[in-house]
């Protein structure tokens, strides 16, 4: 049974990332692993060894795809060329649902390569929903965004960031994709409870979770995806999965990649805390 | 969008003189911690490291000709001028030669070898994921058409050069695997020297082939008469055409074109460089066009 009416894939279990310097030992120890995410834009490209590995990797695994350059929250519509590459790379992994960020990043099509951070405003709540119904439609698949670290807040927000991200999906009728990494950074960065946004969004549309590390500053925290998984975010995801039921997980490591099995055995720590609720249900 | 300071900050002043200070606390709180501007500065610092990077690891050849300072210099200048139109940081270098170009005065007094530096590191990335098309099998080439055309495969590239900066990229990219082991100060010495030996070679036609085998991107250097043949069918000239191009200046003797043609196809056919398409027949071809 599906956790949610946007989460139909409860079985996917804790996946990771799939990150090249893991790409041999995959493929030549043919690991179990649940399922991987690709970043869509490095499989976005016409031919040569990425895709070569890709298809390996499909032969065996289930693969989600996740992007970090549609920017729902730009102004400009969708680009033409990108969805196009983006749909064939979806015929081509056959993902089941597809992820990319609440933020835009993008103006007058020059890019920042940058997830940054939406105004809390309706305006811009309408204005992104209707740019995810509009890829979507295109896509033809079942679409979450995520919520992004954050750095700065802007004056003409008029709602917190859990209240846009409601709006957002509610609007667009979209999963999410809650990264529970990110909501710790941003809780830091901007001094708000974490657990006030766990316990907000709306459970049923979360269809995704993400786990990572961070780096810490003097004066802030960087969401940089080379650490293990703190405690804190431990405990909002365990918090999270209290809501929403058993959801497909995936750690992030970006950066400093350790080997496999590291970066594995970090994931399926996730495991305990699902048998948790599994207990307490 | 304007570089960072020497010092690696935000900029204080916008471009028209505003001051950025007030420019971020317009839209930006501030935080108990942070100031509105500091908090913009992470995006910006972000935006730069992230960036600069990418162009960096892109460019490893171009860094070694002009040096590291003059290198991020260049790199700032030319973002400043040509920012990412792309969804993929892939195509940052996409207008580097362009640009290069018109602003010589980056890679002065070696500006040919560092655009024929640019050149090839550029093609290297188009043929590692440049698209690939089913190849010609042999049977393709026993096919009865007397003048067929073919076409070659998207990712290769061909270049006309006038250094041989293939041999210095692998020598380059060596010194910076062994800087691993090494002082860096060595390594850097090592580059230098490799630089100006090549720089101080006579510029000489180098021709060379960028292609894909077995999902790795490899140099082959080419007779210039198989470079003006491979680009004659590039361009969608008939097998007959491409070779009285190709030889029409040649000294080769005529009674031995046939022979090193049909060798190219045998050779580039099992390099996988000619994609499935018309038929052909290097028997038919005719060579009766050559000009003496």
């Amino acid at each position: 049974m599906p956790a949610n009416p946007f989460n139909g894939f409860t079985d996917f279990g804790v996946g990771i990332g799939l990150r090249v310097p893991h790409y041999q030992h995959i493929l030549s120890e043919q690991p179990v692993v649940s399922w991987f995410e690709i970043i869509s834009e490095n499989y976005m490209i016409d031919g040569g060894r990425p895709l070569h590995v890709l298809d390996q990797i499909l032969e065996r695994y289930q693969v989600v795809q996740h992007g970090v350059s549609m920017y729902f929250g730009s102004p400009e519509p969708p680009n033409r060329e990108h969805l196009k590459r983006l749909k064939a790379l979806v015929k081509r992994t056959q993902t089941p649902w597809l992820t990319d960020h609440l933020c835009w990043g993008s103006v007058d099509g020059t890019y920042s390569h940058d997830l940054l951070p939406m105004p809390y405003t309706f305006e811009a709540a309408r204005h992104t929903a209707q740019k995810i119904r509009e890829v979507r439609d295109f896509l033809e698949i079942p679409i979450a965004v995520e919520n992004v670290s954050s750095y700065a807040e802007f004056h003409v927000s008029e709602m917190t960031e859990w209240e846009f991200l409601t709006e957002v999906v509610e609007l667009a009728d979209c999963g999410i994709l809650l990264d529970v990494n990110n909501i710790y950074v941003s809780s830091r960065n901007h001094n708000f409870n974490p657990h006030d946004y766990v316990n907000s969004v709306p459970a049923e549309r979360v269809a995704q979770i993400h786990i990572a590390g961070h780096s810490k500053f003097e004066k802030y925290i960087l969401d940089t995806h080379d650490h293990p998984v703190i405690d804190p975010v431990w405990k909002l995801y365990q918090r999270a999965i209290e809501r929403t039921g058993r959801t497909a997980t995936l750690l992030e490591w970006d950066d400093n990649i350790p080997s496999f099995e590291e970066v594995h055995n970090e994931a399926l720590k996730a495991n305990q805390f699902v048998a948790e609720i599994a207990v307490a249900s | 969008m304007q570089p960072l300071t020497a010092g690696e900050q935000m900029q204080s002043r916008t471009r028209d003189g505003m001051s950025m200070h007030e420019v971020a606390a317009e839209f930006i709180k501030p935080n108990d911690r942070l100031s509105s501007f500091e908090r913009l500065e992470i995006y910006n610092r972000q935006y730069w490291f992230r960036i600069l990077a990418a162009l960096d690891e892109d460019f490893r050849g171009l860094r070694a000709i002009v040096g590291q300072r003059r290198f991020e210099a260049l790199c700032k200048a030319y973002l400043v001028d040509c920012p990412s139109e792309s969804f993929t940081l892939r195509n940052l270098g996409s207008r580097l030669e362009w640009w290069l170009r018109s602003h010589p005065e980056w890679i002065q007094p070696r500006a040919t070898l560092a655009l024929d530096m640019v050149r090839l590191e550029w093609a290297e990335i188009e043929a590692f994921d440049g698209a690939a098309e089913p190849p010609l099998v042999p049977g393709d080439l026993l096919a009865s058409d007397p003048d067929p055309q073919f076409r070659l495969q998207p990712y290769l590239q061909l270049l006309r050069l006038r250094y041989p900066v293939d041999d210095l990229l692998v020598a380059i990219r060596k010194d910076n695997s062994e800087s691993a082991m090494a002082s860096n100060a060595v390594s850097q010495h090592h580059r230098r020297n490799r630089v100006r030996k090549v720089a101080r070679q006579k510029p000489q036609a180098v021709y060379l082939a960028v292609h894909r085998l077995d999902y790795s991107v490899y140099f082959k250097r080419i007779e210039p008469e198989a470079f003006t043949f491979l680009s004659a069918i590039r361009q969608g000239k008939s097998l007959s055409d491409a070779a009285v191009l190709a030889f029409q200046r040649s000294d080769v003797p005529e009674t031995k074109l046939l022979g090193i043609v049909q060798n190219w196809f045998e050779h580039w056919s099992t390099l996988g460089w000619f994609c499935q398409s018309k038929s052909a027949n290097p028997e038919f071809i005719s060579l009766s066009g050559r000009q003496s």
